[in-house]
């Protein structure tokens, strides 16, 4: 964290750039911000680089490309696959960036935590390994392993290398340790009936906060369809069913072919909602039908989706996949 | 279950259940402006209401939204919305003809202080374009109770001599009525117009009104800021200025939370505000 | 005082939703959510807080308030019947007891809401003090005693037992009605209650939210808040989206909007945001164009513009919700500290 400072404030003062996107410290353990610093003495006394920095800087660069001079951002190596794809979307600026990759050691569920039944914490340390992390509770203290506090996606990870950088500051972990389509796996073996109320039920507690549309580096409209006053299906209700039957489907396709399962929908949810299930799905079909296909590895590379050969799988055809 | 409670028996149907209103009149008084006249379907008025106060009006599936009730309350028949097309929901009701019905709820809001602060005082009302809706309530009024007020003057502004609402009305009624001085402007030279010329505020300063008056403010927000300074310019202070604020609103009873300001919502605490309790708000309006 | 051992909380649940419809905080899939009542449900009173406030209840996040039939050129409204049952909301904590309060400071203040005000007569309260307080709560800032909830039945979850005492009428007259299964208690409980109230007041002395400092947002300080540039900075991570407001026991705002049904126009009012960029949208402009004014109305409304109009009461219970849940790990503690922090470098 210390060489991620030091690099900050020379680039600051040499004019290289003029802010720098990173995680401010928060009021516990488990909560800095995504924020923007322009001081040395605020980096100083603020910045903050650790396990729960799970938030994904590369939408904040859409705002950020429209500042004024470059911006300094921290991309670990997952958010370097959504800043590509928002380079091929003409949604953020590369000569508006100066990306340092940092490392990544897995990043923590404060979900998770919880789940292991800890309650009322006062502070968190993780070793310097990054094995274990210690929770000092009002009810007392417990150790846990740092692998049972990870995100999902972190358990799917799609690798250490990052996609795009200026250069580079830290070490990354492999931290995969699950097969990314065996969730996937397991809901297509299930029958219709299972799998429409396995949606229903998940679905079911979504509260239409809009929180995984508005986090979602894909979701870069500026205006979004149900924003609009004009669109009556209950923008906001849960009215009649709608989020069940449409709302997150709708967006997982509108995201089709351009996801790069950063996982931060289901990182935000409030509700818990293994959002990326949706999306994984697609990423899982497009890679039967028209060949293994990464969004965000490469901003030049044509979308399966938007693009035509003559071996793409016949539309409506789901028998014969490759 | 048959055994239901009898403790809302006495209740009053919530406000926020509307009355079907019965289009019966419509008035085309500029090419984007029409004024409908409204009756419960039944005939008669579907409430009483003050001047300035507002209702809502609603296109079942359509949309709803609130606007100024134009008519006078010393009008006994039927109540009457002057409404600009500009959006889904006007657009909507500019297509409606007599006989056709919408839901109507309220009134809604505060009104002009005519019953108190209002009395025996020498008025001057400013208007631009559609804001005259708001304060030909007001205008007729005061007519009705003419003993009740000191002078009036009208002060009427539009963009053109066609953008001018209920030019019959204040050709026929309010410039024939003793005591009463109407002054007209366009803002641009126009063929067949050979009235004043020029931006309403302007026309104020020229005008150069003595200050023993009350000012009643209503237009589009950057005539009404233009005018406020024109006012202050000439020597009145905000507390003889009145005007009215528009925000978005979906309740009517300061509870929905959208056009809240500072403490206030304009719904309910307005939207006549005197222009000195605008200053304690928050510029966001 | 009554009191049941906590191994029955399923007869007592059933005993309760024999009398009235029942709502309890229930598990789905590791969330926990006040739900209606059904044999076999996934119970869960141990989990402090839920995902979303029980407010609900109340106030439910879309419910409809009247159908419009049109034949031809008539219109006929019918309004929607008001809640007319009975029902018990079960293992409210006393956070959300002072949301409900200040709900009712907005819809019983005139013109009634009539919808929340059914409601409201008709449910009845069991409350359930906060037995391992969480550090994201900070109730006693605004003179919340987790301890000893204000509801007309309040349970203490102590030694494998839930204690019992009924507080109103509405209260006594559930307790009559459970006489079945729950059991006298003795002066030895009267004291296992003494001691378990000690214990959480003890604990809440010890969270590190506890001691946040309201001064500065009581009194005429709307000009001050409203032009700070502390809002500026602090705004940036927020993502505009709801899920602040709709984890929140106190956000009331609400949309009304129109559902074609086919065969009738269904009016239904939804809750709304202030966080959404349509919130203030109209023909003809936005009067809040910019998320940092928006940011900044949620927490105006709260701490100076709600308790203006309601004699210094804050529309902030200090559930920490907001704290647990922001996807930007924003929150109102956040802004309360942001603007300390601001005072002190202005001395």
């Amino acid at each position: 964290m210390q060489e991620m400072i030091n690099r900050a404030k020379e680039l600051l003062s040499d004019g290289t750039v003029n802010r720098v996107l990173g995680w401010r410290r928060g009021d516990m353990s488990y909560n800095p911000e995504p924020s923007y610093f322009e001081t040395a003495e605020d980096l100083d006394a603020n910045f903050v680089y650790n396990g729960f920095c799970g938030a994904n800087l590369s939408k904040y660069m859409i705002e950020g490309s429209k500042l004024e001079g470059k911006t300094l951002v921290f991309l670990k190596p997952c958010d370097s696959y959504s800043f590509n794809q928002l380079i091929a979307e003409h949604r953020v600026d590369r000569d508006k960036a100066y990306i340092i990759g940092v490392g990544c050691m897995g990043k923590l569920s404060f979900e998770k935590i919880k789940e292991q039944g800890v309650k009322g914490i006062t502070n968190i340390t993780i070793d310097d390994a990054n094995e274990n992390i210690t929770v000092e509770t009002l009810y007392g203290e417990k150790t846990l392993a740092y692998k049972d506090c990870m995100l999902e996606r972190c358990h799917v990870c799609k690798g250490k290398e990052h996609q795009i950088f200026d250069e580079t500051i830290g070490e990354s972990r492999d931290t995969k340790d699950a097969d990314r389509f065996a969730e996937v796996e397991k809901i297509e073996a299930m029958s219709p009936e299972e799998k429409f109320a396995f949606f229903q039920n998940e679905l079911s507690r979504c509260i239409r906060c809009n929180a995984c549309r508005n986090v979602c580096p894909a979701c870069s409209c500026r205006k979004c369809v149900f924003d609009s006053t004009k669109f009556d299906s209950a923008q906001k209700a849960n009215v009649d069913s709608f989020e069940e039957r449409m709302f997150h489907i709708i967006r997982a396709f509108h995201v089709a072919g351009r996801c790069t399962d950063c996982g931060e929908c289901s990182r935000v949810c409030p509700q818990g909602i293994p959002l990326h299930l949706f999306n994984r799905k697609f990423i899982k079909d497009i890679d039967e039908f028209y060949g293994e296909f990464q969004a965000g590895v490469d901003p030049e590379a044509k979308s399966p989706l938007t693009s035509f050969t003559f071996n793409d799988v016949e539309p409506g055809v789901t028998g014969g996949r490759r | 279950m048959s055994d239901t409670c009898h403790c809302h028996d006495n209740y009053v149907k919530d406000v926020l259940i509307p009355q079907v209103g019965v289009i019966t009149d419509i008035r085309e008084e500029t090419p984007d402006v029409k004024t409908f006249r409204v009756n419960a379907p039944e005939g008669g008025k579907l409430f009483e209401h003050m001047p300035g106060q507002c209702a809502m009006l609603c296109a079942p599936g359509v949309s709803e939204g609130m606007f100024s009730i134009t008519s006078s309350p010393t009008n006994k028949e039927y109540q009457e919305f002057s409404i600009k097309k500009c959006g889904q929901l006007t657009d909507y009701l500019h297509s409606l003809e007599v006989g056709d019905e919408i839901t109507v709820r309220g009134p809604y809001g505060n009104h002009f202080p005519v019953e108190d602060k209002l009395k025996g005082k020498n008025l001057l009302f400013i208007a631009g374009g559609i804001g005259l809706a708001p304060l030909r309530s007001v205008i007729n009024y005061v007519l009705d109770n003419r003993s009740d007020y000191g002078t009036v003057d009208i002060l009427y502004g539009s963009r053109s001599k066609d953008d001018l609402v209920q030019l019959k009305e204040i050709q026929d009624v309010w410039m024939k009525t003793e005591g009463v001085n109407v002054y007209l402007t366009i803002d641009r030279e126009q063929e067949g117009w050979d009235g004043h010329v020029g931006f309403v505020p302007a026309y104020l300063k020229e005008l150069g009104f003595d200050t023993n008056k009350t000012a009643l403010l209503c237009g589009p927000p950057i005539m009404i800021k233009f005018c406020l300074a024109s006012l202050i310019e000439m020597g009145f202070s905000k507390e003889q200025v009145y005007t009215t604020l528009e925000l978005r609103m979906k309740c009517g009873i300061g509870k929905c939370g959208r056009c809240n300001i500072g403490s206030k919502y304009v719904c309910k605490d307005g939207p006549v505000f005197r222009c000195d309790e605008i200053d304690e708000l928050p510029n966001e309006y | 005082m009554f009191k049941i051992a906590k191994s029955k909380l399923p007869e007592l649940l059933k005993a309760i939703a024999a009398q009235q419809e029942l709502f309890l905080p229930v598990n789905n899939n590791g969330q926990v959510n006040f739900a209606a009542w059904f044999e076999g449900c996934n119970a869960d009173i141990e989990t402090l807080k839920t995902v979303k406030s029980p407010k609900d209840m109340f106030f439910p996040q879309s419910e409809t308030l009247y159908t419009v039939k049109k034949e031809q050129h008539k219109l006929s409204v019918e309004p929607q019947a008001l809640a007319d049952q009975n029902f018990v909301a079960f293992g409210m904590k006393a956070c959300d007891i002072q949301g409900i309060k200040v709900l009712d400071k907005v819809f019983l203040a005139e013109p009634v809401d009539t919808f929340y005000r059914a409601r409201r007569e008709h449910g009845t309260i069991v409350a359930l003090a906060c037995h391992e307080p969480e550090e994201s709560c900070f109730c006693k800032v605004f003179g919340v005693d987790c301890a000893e909830p204000d509801a007309d039945v309040v349970m203490w979850n102590a030694n494998d037992t839930l204690y019992w005492k009924a507080v109103t009428d509405k209260g006594t007259a559930l307790t009559e009605a459970l006489s079945g299964v729950l059991e006298n208690a003795d002066a030895a409980d009267e004291k296992a209650v003494e001691t378990e109230q000690e214990n959480i007041r003890a604990i809440v002395e010890k969270l590190p939210y506890t001691n946040l400092s309201l001064e500065g947002w009581n009194g005429n300080v709307t000009e001050e808040k409203f032009n700070s540039p502390v809002w500026e900075k602090l705004y940036k991570p927020c993502l505009a989206c709801g899920t602040c407001t709709f984890v929140c026991p106190t956000c009331q705002c609400y949309d009304i909007k129109d559902y074609d049904t086919g065969h009738g126009i269904q009016r239904y009012r939804c809750w709304d945001s202030c966080m959404y960029s349509d919130f203030t949208m109209m023909a003809h402009g936005n009067n809040r164009t910019s998320q940092m004014q928006r940011f900044r109305q949620r927490f105006m409304h709260k701490l100076v513009y709600f308790p203006a109009n309601n004699d210094g009461m804050y529309s902030c219970v200090g559930c920490g919700r907001c704290v647990e849940k922001c996807p930007s790990s924003l929150n109102i503690v956040k802004v309360i500290k942001a603007f300390e922090k601001e005072a002190a470098n202005h001395e």
